[in-house]
């Protein structure tokens, strides 16, 4: 397994993470979330049903799907912000099924969202500081004495104003993050949850909404997580985006997962393929019944002549 | 004619006035929940008057010294934020809103009825509370003062004794909102999912605050009554929006706000309703009898709380771009 991204042009893919013929839930040689039997059901609709699905560390995996695949909430359970109705997972080998989303965060396990949620009226650099792990000053009866933690912010300030200057918002620190762009607000929401040094990165679509011109900056981010030893479970529906960073992919459809894969073999899986283009997608509508085509011909008839109206 | 200098005067005593303080301090109280961390709280009543009457309460029937009497008024305001807070700090805010309002208007009937007479008087209150207080007086007795601001030594007593306490839970609020704590806290009210990715416990926090703002509250309630009787019927929801009159004026997420607007709340309360009264005595306002007088006072708060909310939603102090009330 090798892994370290590509100074310039296409990134080094890391490769040999699997055991066996890449197949749903097949096994990985390092994995860091192994989860078993998820389902999740809202009313009469099963929004998961994952039987087995191993992560492997230190690579990006990339989980895709057509809308309404359970991605997200697959997403949420992983990260301990939906309850599933069965199900059980490890994370980094302990189990964390069933405990509160803040928790799994502390366990290393930081996710950002799909509809970016920076603090907006919180300046730039307090969103940061708010990311970082096993603060002092954050229990109530020590935040009133200062001395207690005066050192640590110190630190902590440093540390975040590090990270500011490599993803370019240093000089956005005073201001409130209500006035950043959608695309900063992504660039800070990655690095506020890098502020808490988590071993696996979870990114609920990156990409979504931000211009091209970031586009290559958010992927090089995403990409330099893996070169310092973290792992990137992300959500996308950018195949361009999919196939240049990932080193895995998992698809989703329908709650299961239908393929896994390296991104070039995995998109030419018929499954896939099915699950984004349904599965008739190839045939000629030409040889249904005459019944059915004059019913057809006598709707498209009516139709023009409401338009002569 | 309208005696002017009369009127001045009046209205300058509430400057200082342990009113004032009371509601300062409430406010204060309101700012840690509304402010601070999003809590919708309208049962700051509730807060208060669980301070008063825990006071009074622990003062008459189990004959307490006043520092456990306080203490009494205190832990009743944290069981009340508990018992709030348990079932509601999971839910949307808007879930905290309506308990609250229903649970202050609880604990007002509950005190009311007849039930409980011989401990919380009902309807008619309790009085003679105050013996403890006053034996801690280290003024010698006399009158003391200038201008308007002239009293014996048990007022001035209870201006500084409320005064202080509202000097010492502005400092500690201003201490706490520049800690990390505070930061905390302030990320909740932006976005609890967000905080709580960040591996924050976050009903934790808004329980800490629930707490330290109805402990808050319970202290107001306590200096609300060293100048008067306790008495059930003025602890309505009207008090909580006068409260939340002050909050807005002062500036929601602010730390001298809800003290500054409460004077200045109170300094124009009372001139204008001073006013008013002697306009219908002269018959300047010939449309308006006394009774009416009386009540135009709440409409005026009423569209003071619009005007500000529509024009400077982060009242005076508050800074514009942090609005905390529209968004």
């Amino acid at each position: 397994m090798s892994s370290s991204a590509g100074a310039q042009g296409a990134p080094i893919k890391s490769t040999g993470l699997h055991i066996g013929e890449p197949a749903p839930g097949v096994k990985k040689v390092d994995p860091i979330i192994v989860a078993d039997n998820i389902t999740r059901t809202f009313g009469g609709l099963t929004a998961v049903q994952v039987e087995h699905l191993e992560i492997p560390r230190g690579a990006i995996t990339a989980l895709i799907g057509p809308n309404g695949a359970g991605k997200t909430t697959l997403f949420n359970l992983l990260t301990g912000f939906d309850k599933p109705d069965t199900g059980e997972w490890t994370f980094d080998g302990q189990g964390i099924s069933g405990i509160p989303a803040f928790k799994v965060a502390r366990k290393g396990q930081v996710r950002t969202f799909q509809l970016t949620k920076a603090l907006g009226l919180l300046t730039v650099l307090d969103n940061m500081k708010l990311g970082a792990k096993g603060q002092s000053g954050e229990s109530l009866a020590r935040a009133l004495f200062p001395w207690f933690w005066s050192k640590q912010e110190k630190q902590i300030e440093e540390r975040a104003i590090e990270l500011l200057t490599r993803f370019k918002l240093d000089a956005k620190k005073d201001d409130y993050a209500a006035s950043l762009s959608g695309g900063q607000r992504k660039l800070l929401e990655m690095a506020r949850a890098l502020m808490s040094e988590p071993s696996l990165v979870m990114l609920d679509e990156p990409m979504a909404g931000v211009n091209p011109a970031l586009t290559q900056s958010l992927l090089d981010h995403i990409l330099d997580l893996k070169t310092q030893g973290m792992t990137v479970l992300f959500v996308e529906h950018d195949m361009h985006m999919v196939r240049h960073i990932a080193d895995w992919v998992v698809v989703m459809a329908e709650g299961r997962v239908v393929a896994e894969g390296d991104p070039h073999e995995v998109m030419a899986n018929p499954a896939v393929i099915d699950a984004y283009l349904g599965s008739h997608h190839d045939e000629d509508l030409g040889n249904l019944d005459t019944g059915v085509m004059n019913a057809i011909k006598e709707l498209a008839d009516d139709d023009a002549d409401d338009d002569k109206r | 004619m309208i005696d002017w200098i009369l009127l001045l005067s009046n209205a300058a005593q509430e400057i200082i006035s342990p009113t004032t303080a009371a509601y300062a301090l409430a406010a204060l109280g309101l700012a840690i929940h509304f402010g601070f961390t999003g809590l919708l709280n309208f049962g700051q009543a509730g807060f208060m008057m669980l301070g008063a009457y825990g006071f009074a309460i622990a003062t008459l029937t189990f004959e307490w010294p006043v520092w456990a009497a306080m203490l009494t008024g205190v832990v009743a305001s944290i069981v009340f934020a508990l018992i709030l807070g348990i079932p509601t700090l999971r839910l949307r805010a808007d879930y905290l809103a309506i308990v609250t309002i229903a649970a202050a208007e609880i604990v007002r009937l509950l005190f009311t009825t007849n039930t409980f007479e011989p401990v919380t008087g009902s309807a008619n209150g309790l009085q003679g509370y105050k013996g403890g207080f006053e034996a801690l007086n280290p003024i010698p007795p006399g009158t003391y003062g200038f201008g308007p601001w002239v009293y014996n030594e048990y007022d001035w007593w209870v201006r500084i004794f409320g005064w202080s306490l509202v000097a010492i839970a502005a400092f500690v609020t201003w201490r706490l909102f520049k800690s990390p704590w505070g930061r905390v806290i302030k990320g909740i009210r932006e976005d609890e999912d967000a905080v709580r990715a960040l591996g924050k416990n976050v009903y934790f926090y808004k329980m800490q605050s629930l707490i330290l703002g109805g402990v808050f509250g319970a202290l107001a309630g306590m200096i609300f009554i060293l100048p008067r009787a306790v008495v059930p019927s003025n602890y309505q929801t009207s008090l909580t929006f006068f409260i939340y009159a002050i909050l807005l004026l002062g500036g929601a997420a602010t730390v001298f706000g809800p003290i500054i607007g409460s004077v200045i709340f109170w300094v124009l309360l009372s001139f204008f309703s001073g006013f008013v009264a002697r306009a219908v005595e002269v018959g300047w306002l010939p449309f308006l009898s006394n009774v009416q007088a009386g009540q135009l006072r709440f409409i005026l708060v009423g569209i003071a709380i619009m005007l500000i909310v529509i024009y400077r939603p982060q009242g005076i102090f508050g800074n514009k771009k942090e609005l905390a009330f529209v968004k």
